[in-house]
């Protein structure tokens, strides 16, 4: 029988990693939060590898570190390796990635919820979700429970209406062996959200024991670890290797030869899959001419002997997995433990929502992570702490908070995905930041600390930390401007070491430092007047120092971007009615109801000219 | 705000051309190619002031011009705002355009002067919707038109030249996404070969842009020479018909009588003009000082002479006026005798021919000279042109951005400012084909590259 169970600020629908940053973002900034979640042994899953961060993620997971949220210490505190990827291709493309223990960044992520004041983590599963005519949201558990919140977040990541493939055999299913979320997927259309279906996969996973090392590759992690969160007090360990194997021409074969029984090959599967998570038989069909293919052996964490087998997505039947991971070096006798498939599940096209992830028809009702198309841990994260935020904020009656799309990778995270067309799960890039030279992963403290603070997330200590060291960062620019160095036999023969022009007269510091030869730390000796700083502030220096003339041209950009941006559109401006406008971009505007000029004008099918027209109707009707 | 810059006068020959300037950089912009005559700059003036001075490339003068400037908010578009008033031509105007734009000013869009006088409050309601209608009507115009171009040729060797740096985009975001999946190192040198290959192209796609205005806009050619060597007989001769006034009599020809006249592929705009000498009489010398602007504001320069007699000073004084230029020396009146030869004048101007302008023959002797000096005698008309100002300040954005890039890569900088430069480069070229470059590059890496776990 349905009872009255709880009234709640903000309800979270997933404890994946989108739920988790949004229900602890909501429940720091000191509103009532309750998190549902399908399994209380499986918060914050990873379902996929156990990796965090990688590139362009990896800046992902250092902005939601410097709004305040839990993804980058819960990486630290878990990693059982690390690596900075990219090194020497750029400051800007620097990327950390750790692997971690899954079980412990499991319980860890678990701990913090129930540690969490103002949060209550329940396990139960939505079935019903309504608007009541006050305003408030109801959802229903399976054993009849009813909640109200002033705000409802859906994570629900590919549970909703999650249907499993391998090869011939397909039922329905959360990941991992969890159940799936079917009823929800019901009560959201009755609600009038409309879904579609995606899909995604991941390798099987193999018993160490039964896997030959002697020949392959191993991977090695970074001698010095990076770290993902500000939390200096503790040191991560590197406790594992990674190993790399190849694909050949036998494993071509068996995979040719089955391709009749893979339902992506023989269209049982509707859904739409990444193009950046192919599965192995995508690839060889994609690229026939590919001699082999990379495998890394990634350990899931240290109790277990189950290695992920990164590059072998497949939903090929059972026993043909089974044959074409045996032609594979070191798999000879290889025993799998779970076998690799493919999930469907239902998300919503994001287009629907404003950039504080509220749905545009449904006030109160917000979305993040997988069921907002997106793909990927961090993502979803991303995604998550901006709802939660948002959620609260609405609670409190107070003003959205929007992360542009020069900010950070997040604001360019959820602008791409309210604004773009999508035809499959969205995952970050680097090329998808047009200001990726000014967005690094090492400045994401200085470009965001100052919000979190605001936000209530962040200690008035930590925030004060971060702005001495942009004062430190920024006089030491001013000094290396000034200094002059003038020239010494040791220090023109370090020059003509290292390839570069000798000094005939003093010259200015910043002007050695430019020079891609050299470095900031190169130049300790001569530089008298230096004063002792942290790795952190020298690498800070270098970098705007190197970098200036793009990054002033990138500020430049920010700069006009940002006057598109603040001319806000209002909600329920009629589009249709504007008709000087062309009918396809009266159409897309009205779809779509950008929330600025700005994010109108990255709409596909909306030109230059509909841009004029419509800032002309803005002024004409004082909006 | 951008600064904006547009011939305001139509786009035809005419006695005076207007080149507008608006925006916050209007004065700047219009202070690098202006040089008043004194020494105030026109930052230094206030509104409404007028100056006389002339508009120069920073080497070289290409005009004399007036300069009118105005202060925001007192203007047409309610921002500073500058007006060149130069002495009209086609050509000449373009030129100043695009020497507003290489120095800071981007095209103006159909109606935006208009759009921004409403903007900044400078006009009513009324007039607004109208000019709303006038943009709107532009923009389809503009999309139709664009939409025209890019079925052409011009639309292939933009896409080859795009394809090259999104290539290389998608090279560098699949190296840089994908660090541990097997995607071939960049290589540099490679990368930068391939760069100046597309550099080429695009350079010379920007040349062509002269020889394509040439063809479909005409080339401003003068026809000048002493009194009665035959200057209007030759200017029948290419026109195919009488049109001046053609005597015994020093002098005749009184007025500059314009002409457009297609000599094989390309369009002249001829301008037969009195007579240059001095003159006593009033009249002419009006026309004789006309013509010597003429002589300076054209692009090619047909001098005539009469070759039965030997060349004297007035001959010479002309012959040095066509130093450096375009510029063809007809040594007409062959019928009569031979005594100028072509190596008398061939220090002064780009080529000669000895014809008898009254024979209907030597017109291919002079399409031939015209061709080959113009570079048209190949010109395949199928061959990708850029057809307006729009293009070209794409195509010549797109420069800079290649040649940053390049240098970029010669000074040994990371790839990730390269790739800065490469993306600052694909832009202007896809807004060409109304693409965006994140997506350009991100279907490329899929499409390219075996990646992802």
């Amino acid at each position: 029988m349905e009872y009255f169970a709880d009234n709640y600020d903000v309800a979270i629908i997933g404890a994946g990693h989108a739920g988790i940053e949004a229900g602890l973002a909501s429940a720091r900034m000191g509103v009532r939060t309750v998190v549902f979640t399908i399994s209380a042994d499986w918060v914050g899953n990873c379902p996929c590898n156990t990796a965090i961060g990688g590139t362009s993620k990896g800046t992902l997971v250092k902005e939601i570190d410097a709004l305040g949220g839990e993804m980058g210490l819960a990486t630290d505190h878990n990693m059982i390796q690390s690596r900075m990827l990219n090194l020497g291709k750029g400051p800007a493309v620097h990327s950390p990635r750790a692997q971690v223990d899954r079980r412990d960044y499991s319980a860890y992520m678990k701990n913090t919820l129930e540690k969490c004041e103002n949060l209550d983590l329940r396990q139960a599963e939505i079935v019903d979700i309504k608007q009541l005519p006050d305003g408030q949201w109801q959802v229903k558990t399976k054993l009849e429970a009813l909640y109200t919140a002033k705000c409802v977040v859906i994570a629900t990541g590919t549970f909703l209406r999650g249907r499993v493939y391998v090869g011939e055999v397909n039922y329905p299913s959360g990941p991992d062996g969890m159940f799936p979320s079917n009823d929800l997927s019901d009560a959201l259309h009755k609600l009038g959200v409309k879904t579609r279906r995606f899909k995604t996969g991941t390798p099987s996973r193999a018993n160490k024991r039964s896997i030959n090392f002697e020949n392959l590759e191993v991977q090695e992690a970074d001698e010095k670890l990076v770290r993902f969160s500000h939390d200096k007090s503790f040191t991560p360990e590197n406790k594992a290797v990674c190993h790399i194997t190849y694909t050949n021409d036998e494993t071509k074969r068996v995979i040719l030869d089955n391709l009749d029984r893979s339902p992506l090959y023989n269209g049982s599967i509707e859904g739409v899959g990444p193009r950046y998570c192919p599965s192995i038989e995508s690839k060889i069909m994609t690229f026939p001419n590919k001699e082999r293919h990379q495998i890394f052996i990634e350990p899931c964490g240290l109790n277990t002997q189950e290695m992920y087998l990164q590059g072998l997505s497949s939903s090929l039947p059972e026993d043909v997995q089974l044959k074409f991971l045996r032609t594979i070096p070191g798999f000879e006798n290889i025993e799998v433990i779970r076998t690799a498939y493919a999930i469907e599940y239902d998300c919503v096209d994001p287009r629907y929502l404003k950039p504080t992830l509220e749905f545009l028809d449904f006030p109160g009702l917000f979305g993040c992570g997988t069921f907002c198309s997106s793909s990927g841990y961090e993502e979803a994260a991303a995604q998550g702490i901006v709802a939660g935020i948002n959620a609260a904020l609405l609670v409190k009656n107070k003003p959205p908070f929007i992360l542009d799309r020069a900010s950070s990778y997040i604001g360019t995270l959820i602008d791409d995905l309210i604004t773009k067309t999508l035809t499959e799960p969205y995952r970050m890039m680097t090329s998808r930041s047009e200001y990726r030279l000014v967005l690094r992963q090492d400045n994401a403290d200085l470009r965001l600390t100052k919000f979190g603070y605001e936000l209530g997330l962040i200690s008035k200590e930590r925030y004060n930390e971060v702005c001495e060291k942009q004062r430190l960062i920024d006089e030491e620019i001013e000094r290396i401007k000034s200094t002059t160095i003038a020239p010494s036999e040791e220090l023109n023969s370090l020059l003509v070491s290292r390839e570069t022009s000798p000094m005939k007269t003093g010259t200015k510091l910043i002007e050695l430092v430019r020079r891609p030869e050299l470095g900031y730390e190169d130049l300790a000796p001569f530089d008298k007047t230096r004063p002792e700083l942290s790795d952190e502030i020298k690498e800070e220096v270098e970098i705007e120092a190197k970098y200036e003339g793009y990054i002033k041209r990138q500020q430049a950009q920010i700069n006009e971007m940002r006057r598109l941006e603040s001319k806000k559109l209002p909600e329920d401006l009629d589009y249709m009615s504007i008709v000087n406008l062309r009918l396809e971009a009266r159409e897309k505007l009205s779809k779509i109801k950008p929330s600025s000029v700005g994010q109108a004008s990255r709409i596909d099918g909306v030109s230059p000219a509909d841009i004029s027209v419509l800032l002309i109707y803005m002024e004409k009707e004082k909006i | 705000m951008s600064t904006i810059a547009a011939i305001s006068t139509p786009n035809a020959a005419g006695g005076i051309g207007i080149v507008k300037i608006s925006g916050p950089d209007a004065i700047a912009v219009a202070d690098s190619v202006f040089a008043c005559v004194g020494t105030k700059k026109l930052s230094e003036l206030p509104g409404y002031s007028v100056r006389f001075g002339h508009v120069h490339d920073g080497e070289e003068t290409l005009d004399q011009a007036v300069a009118i400037v105005y202060r925001a908010p007192k203007s047409y578009t309610g921002e500073d705002v500058v007006e060149l008033q130069c002495h009209g031509g086609l050509f000449l105007m373009q030129q100043i355009l695009r020497l507003c734009l290489k120095n800071g000013a981007v095209p103006a869009e159909p109606g935006e002067f208009t759009k921004r006088a409403f903007l900044n409050g400078k006009m009513d309601l009324t007039e607004a919707e109208s000019v709303m209608t006038l943009i709107s009507a532009h923009g389809r115009q503009a999309a139709d038109a664009a939409f025209n171009v890019l079925q052409g040729s011009l639309s292939q060797e933009i896409k080859d030249i795009a394809n090259v740096f999104i290539a290389a985009a998608a090279h560098m975001s699949a190296w840089v996404d994908y660090p541990d999946d097997e995607i071939e190192d960049l290589n540099f040198d490679k990368l930068k070969t391939d760069f100046q290959d597309a550099r080429n192209k695009l350079s010379s796609l920007i040349d062509r842009f002269d020889m394509g205005q040439a063809i479909t806009e005409g080339v401003e050619t003068v026809i000048v020479g002493k009194p009665n060597v035959g200057k209007s007989t030759l200017m029948n001769l290419l026109l195919g018909r009488e049109r001046s006034i053609v005597t015994e009599i020093a002098g005749t020809t009184r007025d500059v009588v314009e002409e457009t006249a297609r000599i094989g592929n390309v369009v002249l705009r001829l301008s037969d003009t009195a007579g240059i000498r001095e003159s006593s009489d009033v009249v002419e010398s009006i026309g004789i000082e006309y013509a010597k602007t003429k002589l300076s504001h054209s692009t090619l320069i047909l001098a005539i002479i009469d070759g039965s007699k030997s060349l004297d000073d007035e001959d010479l004084a002309i012959l040095k006026e066509c130093k450096g230029k375009p510029s063809i020396c007809i040594i007409n009146k062959s019928d009569l005798g031979n005594v100028v030869k072509r190596s008398d004048v061939l220090d002064f101007v780009s080529t000669a021919v000895t014809i008898s302008a009254k024979d209907k023959a030597s017109y291919d002797v002079l399409r031939e000279a015209l061709e080959e000096l113009l570079g048209t005698a190949e010109f395949d008309s199928s061959e990708a042109m850029l057809i307006n100002e729009r293009q070209l300040s794409c195509c010549q954005k797109s420069l800079v951005c290649i040649d940053e890039a390049i240098e970029a890569i010669d000074s040994g900088l990371t790839m990730d400012a390269v790739n800065v430069s490469v993306d600052a480069a694909i832009a202007p070229l896809l807004e060409l084909t109304g693409e965006r470059v994140s997506d350009a590059v991100v279907n490329e890496v899929f499409s390219k590259f075996c990646v992802g776990k």
